[in-house]
């Protein structure tokens, strides 16, 4: 047990760092996730047919392609192709951004289409451009809306970036790796893994469900 | 001057054509109620006078700039022409002084003084300034209405459009919009007036509509409309709703 203890506590520095990395990724690509999910997520709902398929095309390629595949590509594929060299730190940041803005856009999507349309109608009435009645009434409201699904997503990502483990990116995940690979404790090194895991998750999880309780009474 | 003038105005909705040929004047300081069954139209109509609804054929000036015109800044036309929705509405994010000054903040340059100042009394006009704090979701629905009204004529319309304000208000509710309504046509407001109240109507308007399946099937004065109506359709809704 005390060897238990001290394996883990021995790790620990390196996972701290490791976790870090794993959330310095996840919140930079959340925020890039962001713009993007909420730009397609506008297309989408747009009148016009190249902006909603362009919208669409994205969306579909995304889910229906594996993650690690979509990282390897990134990595491995582009560079053989076009001249671009990116760090695995880069990859990976693109990797998790594409793959939450594909779920962002529906985010936006069912939080924009959730606001009446009277509202919509309001603002034009009123002498607002499209553009205008979306930044001041619309998104106001619907981002309201969907800040638990935000935070869902967030969530997701976390999980996601232990994937970039495949092409040396040091989150928390590969800096548990290369520890047991130099100690041999598989055991206690992943269990601490999943502990710091678990503790970042189920916190949001909870900070999610309150806020979800807290937006409804508003 | 006429303020609105609807010519030969078509609107379909995919196979389904709702208006069919509508010819309206509207001069300066006049008040029009259009009345009818419900699914006639008259909402389809009003909104095709600041282009809500696209029309099929036909052409709208609005103080004869041509609204149906492809280069038409509909923006700014629609500055000049306040609505008032049987919803109301309101933006529930923001306060009831919010909801009426975010139009003169944004698109006349109001400063933020101003625009309170101006706010504070269309509240007062509308008999609501105690209440310019308050978020919307706290008001009964006359005052949500009233609110509206306010926040229509914060732009300084020179044209109100009403699509049946008082249809979604307990009754209880109807005669204080109703009497704000009759103030704005004492001030010689524009109003153009889709509505279920008969009395109103009668009192109020200087010329009646009445509309059925996308006609105008008789126009007149409310004395003329109401008490000698020369239709037999216009006889048959009005035995029904009188
Ligand atoms: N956006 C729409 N799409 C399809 N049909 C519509 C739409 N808006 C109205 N209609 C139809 O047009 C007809 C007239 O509607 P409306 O103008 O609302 O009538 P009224 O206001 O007189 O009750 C109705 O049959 C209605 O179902
Ligand atoms: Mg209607």
């Amino acid at each position: 047990m005390i060897d238990t203890m001290n394996i883990i506590i021995e790790g620990l520095p390196t996972l701290l760092k490791g976790m870090g990395m794993t959330l310095e990724i996840t919140v930079i690509s959340l925020v890039l996730a962001m713009f993007i999910g909420l730009i397609l997520g506008v297309f989408s709902i747009t009148k016009s047919k190249i902006l909603r398929g362009i919208s669409t095309a994205f969306v579909d390629i995304i889910r229906g392609t594996p993650l690690l595949v979509q990282i390897l590509f990134i990595y491995f594929g582009l560079p053989s192709v076009i001249d671009i060299n990116l760090t695995a730190f880069s990859a990976g940041v693109i990797a998790i951004t594409v793959n939450a803005a594909a779920y962002l856009v529906e985010i936006f999507r069912a939080g924009i289409n959730s606001i009446d349309k009277g509202q919509m109608e309001a603002g034009r009435t009123i002498g607002f451009s499209y553009s205008q009645t979306m930044r001041l009434i619309i998104l106001p409201q619907a981002i309201r809306r969907m800040i638990p699904a935000f935070v869902n997503q967030f969530i997701v990502s976390i999980k996601d970036t232990s994937l970039l483990s495949a092409i040396g990116v040091a989150e928390l995940t590969l800096s548990g790796q290369s520890i047991y690979a130099a100690n041999f404790r598989a055991f206690e090194i992943l269990f601490a893994v999943g502990a710091l895991y678990f503790i970042i998750i189920y916190s949001l999880s909870l900070f999610s469900r309150w806020l979800e309780r807290r937006l409804d009474v508003a | 001057m006429k303020m609105i003038e609807i010519n030969n105005l078509k609107k379909s909705f995919g196979k389904l054509e709702v208006l069919k040929d509508i010819n309206i004047d509207v001069h300066s300081q006049e008040v029009v109620c259009v009345i009818g069954p419900s699914g006639s139209g008259k909402s389809t109509l009003l909104r095709c006078m600041n282009l809500l609804e696209e029309p099929t054929a036909g052409d709208i000036y609005i103080e004869e700039d041509h609204l149906t015109a492809p280069k038409t800044n509909i923006n700014e036309l629609r500055q000049r022409m306040g609505m008032v929705f049987q919803q109301f509405n309101l933006f529930p994010h923001m306060t009831v002084l919010e909801n009426i000054t975010l139009g003169p903040k944004r698109l006349k340059g109001k400063s933020t003084s101003e625009a309170n100042q101006l706010g504070t009394q269309l509240l007062d006009k509308v008999g609501l300034a105690d209440k310019a704090d308050v978020y919307p979701d706290n008001l009964s629905g006359g005052q949500k209405q009233r609110v509206a009204m306010a926040r229509a004529l914060a732009m300084e319309p020179r044209i109100m459009l009403f699509d049946e304000p008082t249809s979604a208000l307990d009754p209880e509710m109807v005669g204080e919009v109703l009497q704000v309504m009759k103030d704005l046509a004492e001030e010689g407001m524009t109003m153009a007036i889709v509505t279920h109240e008969m009395g109103f109507a009668k009192e109020v308007a200087d010329r009646v509509i009445f509309m059925d399946e996308g006609y105008i099937v008789e126009e007149g004065t409310p004395d003329e409309l109401f008490e000698n109506p020369q239709n037999e359709r216009t006889k048959s809704f009005l035995s029904k709703v009188l």
